[in-house]
């Protein structure tokens, strides 16, 4: 079964083309890999899906919803959460407080039931806590809750991050280059996190990463993306095989003709 | 009070000093003896400025959430306080409705308001809101100087002071202390604010709206909130305005007042509440108590104001404990 669907995807800004014409898919209960050189439109893609940027083209369909039109904060609603390839922590809030944010779209207390502390407010509260104190626990970070988030070492805001993006509820998990700037084991850990987060949560994970080894060890599909166009797409095996994607990320022949 | 050592950050850091809830409670108590006895220690005069500046709290307050907890500057924000005045002071003067019945009016006509200059603004980066706001006030200022039914220019006299349950509110001493309570729900109604997932939300908005997006916030729906909710407490600190003087002009809903109530929200700190009332309260009595200087008096004030601006840019209030 197909979870997300792109068809015929086109972004292009201010006359340069981004992504032409791209074709998608991320079956279900997959962990997939968006691979290509730099520049190739990765994050661009990733900015589709998940609202931020709108294509003149194409349809994008999750579990059959048409997401095309709709705004950032709508699709996380509907399933699909994110991570960003800078990380993007909430400043001067504690680690928990950022987390606490996943479930904002997952609750619906307003002003009045703040103000007069309502049932339903105080029975929120304690849920927000209870999900964000379990996805927190999830990647591994169990203590230090209290503190601001923007303070701990690099790799740990990494998965406070991916712990914010799981408190959202998803049912696509997009991680945006999650190994860069990681230590060997910092990368072993990651490589244990996203196969529990899709074995033990049944959320389907699409990464974009550079690290070539990870990517092998960790995809069940790969799809090649290079400068906008879709060049490939299969298992590891036969992504390390394919003469375009060789090509693409070594550019002999095209580079020998540029020249 | 549950919620005190969660988030030092709307208490300014308060949490540290008052640990414990004998400390706590020892210190409530303290306050409110402190505003209790006010009046007989300050004299007549003295109250009359104290709750001038309680006024101010409230409205500083109000505009905190905006612009301390959303990050939005409100320019404009006297137009709020405008639109609670004017609503008590033309449905009781002109309808002869109840004081009580023109309240919940006043809020709900500030709600209107509230979403109608919110909901096609909130979308502008925050100079250009402030701009808008600012247009807004004077929109609101201007309407109420040249309309028939507010009194054009002179305003409006004679409004009845409220009876509440037998009890007719209506000398200084008796608005001292219903701007008191004013301030107190206030202060309540912003702490439990800041402690909620709405509160939070207007945090993540204001410190990254793309990351606040993508964790499903709707960020023009959470600005809007943050002002209507600031509309309401501006437009209740209006209606009791009127009440108590009776008589309201265009004038009072100047551009200057707005600046004064931004002026208190950033001298005292921005999102801590503490730090919010004591810059309402310099606002007001520093002027007063200036008096003596005559017509250097301003002179003083204001550069009091930039040196604190110079050398505690974040305002007077201590900032959040890293402590912990």
């Amino acid at each position: 079964m197909t979870l997300l669907e792109l068809k015929g995807v086109s972004l292009s800004f201010a006359g340069s083309k981004v992504l032409d014409a791209v074709d998608f898919d991320v079956p279900a209960g997959r962990i997939v890999s968006l691979i290509g050189p730099n520049g190739a439109g990765k994050t661009s893609l990733f900015n589709c899906i998940t609202g931020f940027y709108k294509p003149q083209q194409g349809s994008i369909r999750f579990d059959g919803t048409e997401m095309l039109k709709l705004k950032p904060h709508r699709v996380t609603q509907l399933g699909i959460a994110r991570t960003f390839q800078n990380v993007r922590l909430f400043r001067e809030m504690t680690v928990l407080e950022n987390v606490m944010s996943g479930m904002h779209c997952r609750t619906s207390s307003g002003v009045i039931d703040a103000i007069l502390r309502l049932p339903l407010q105080r029975r929120e509260e304690a849920e927000i806590r209870a999900v964000a104190e379990e996805c927190l626990s999830f990647v591994g970070i169990t203590g230090g809750w209290d503190r601001e988030a923007t303070t701990l070492p690099y790799g740990w805001q990494r998965r406070v991050e991916i712990a914010r993006a799981l408190a959202t509820k998803p049912r696509l998990l997009l991680l945006d280059e999650p190994a860069a700037g990681l230590t060997s084991g910092e990368k072993e850990d990651l490589i244990g996190l996203i196969r529990r987060i899709r074995n033990e949560r049944d959320i389907c994970v699409l990464l974009i990463e550079h690290d070539t080894g990870l990517v092998m060890r960790l995809s069940e599909r790969i799809s090649v993306l290079d400068h906008g166009v879709m060049i490939a797409e299969g298992t590891p095996k036969e992504i390390q095989a394919n003469q375009r994607v060789i090509e693409a990320y070594l550019g002999v022949e095209e580079d020998a003709f540029d020249l | 009070m549950a919620d005190f050592p969660e988030r030092p950050s709307a208490w300014g850091g308060l949490a540290v000093l008052l640990d414990t809830p004998q400390k706590r409670y020892a210190a409530i108590a303290v306050i409110l003896v402190a505003m209790a006895v006010a009046p007989y220690v300050f004299g007549s005069y003295g109250t009359v400025i104290l709750t001038n500046a309680l006024l101010y709290v409230l409205l500083a307050l109000g505009l905190n959430i905006v612009v301390g907890y959303a990050g939005l500057l409100d320019l404009g924000f006297a137009a709020f306080f405008a639109v609670g005045a004017y609503t008590v002071g033309i449905t009781t003067l002109h309808f002869g409705l109840n004081f009580w019945l023109a309240l919940p009016l006043a809020i709900l006509l500030a709600i209107i308001a509230g979403i109608v200059i919110g909901a096609p603004t909130l979308r502008l980066r925050s100079d250009y809101l402030a701009i808008v706001t600012l247009g807004f006030g004077e929109i609101v200022r201007i309407t109420a100087r040249n309309l028939r039914e507010t009194g054009g220019a002179s305003g409006l006299i004679g409004i009845d002071s409220p009876w509440l349950f037998g009890w007719h509110i209506r000398t200084p001493l008796d608005f001292y202390y219903v701007f008191c309570v004013l301030a107190i729900l206030g202060v309540i109604a912003s702490v439990r604010l800041a402690n909620s997932r709405l509160g939070r939300a207007w945090l993540y908005v204001r410190h990254d709206e793309d990351a606040a997006e993508a964790m499903g916030i709707n960020r023009v729906k959470v600005k809007l909130a943050a002002y209507v909710v600031g509309a309401i407490y501006g437009s209740i600190g209006g209606a009791f305005f009127a009440a108590n003087l009776g008589a309201i002009s265009p004038e009072s809903f100047s551009f200057r007042q707005s600046v004064l109530i931004l002026m208190a929200v950033i001298l005292g700190g921005m999102g801590k509440i503490p730090g919010v009332i004591l810059g309402a309260f310099i606002v007001i009595l520093a002027p007063e108590l200036l008096r003596d200087f005559g017509d250097l008096r301003l002179l003083i004030f204001a550069v009091g104001l930039l040196l604190i601006m110079l050398f505690r840019p974040s305002g007077i209030w201590p900032a959040r404990s890293k402590s912990r």
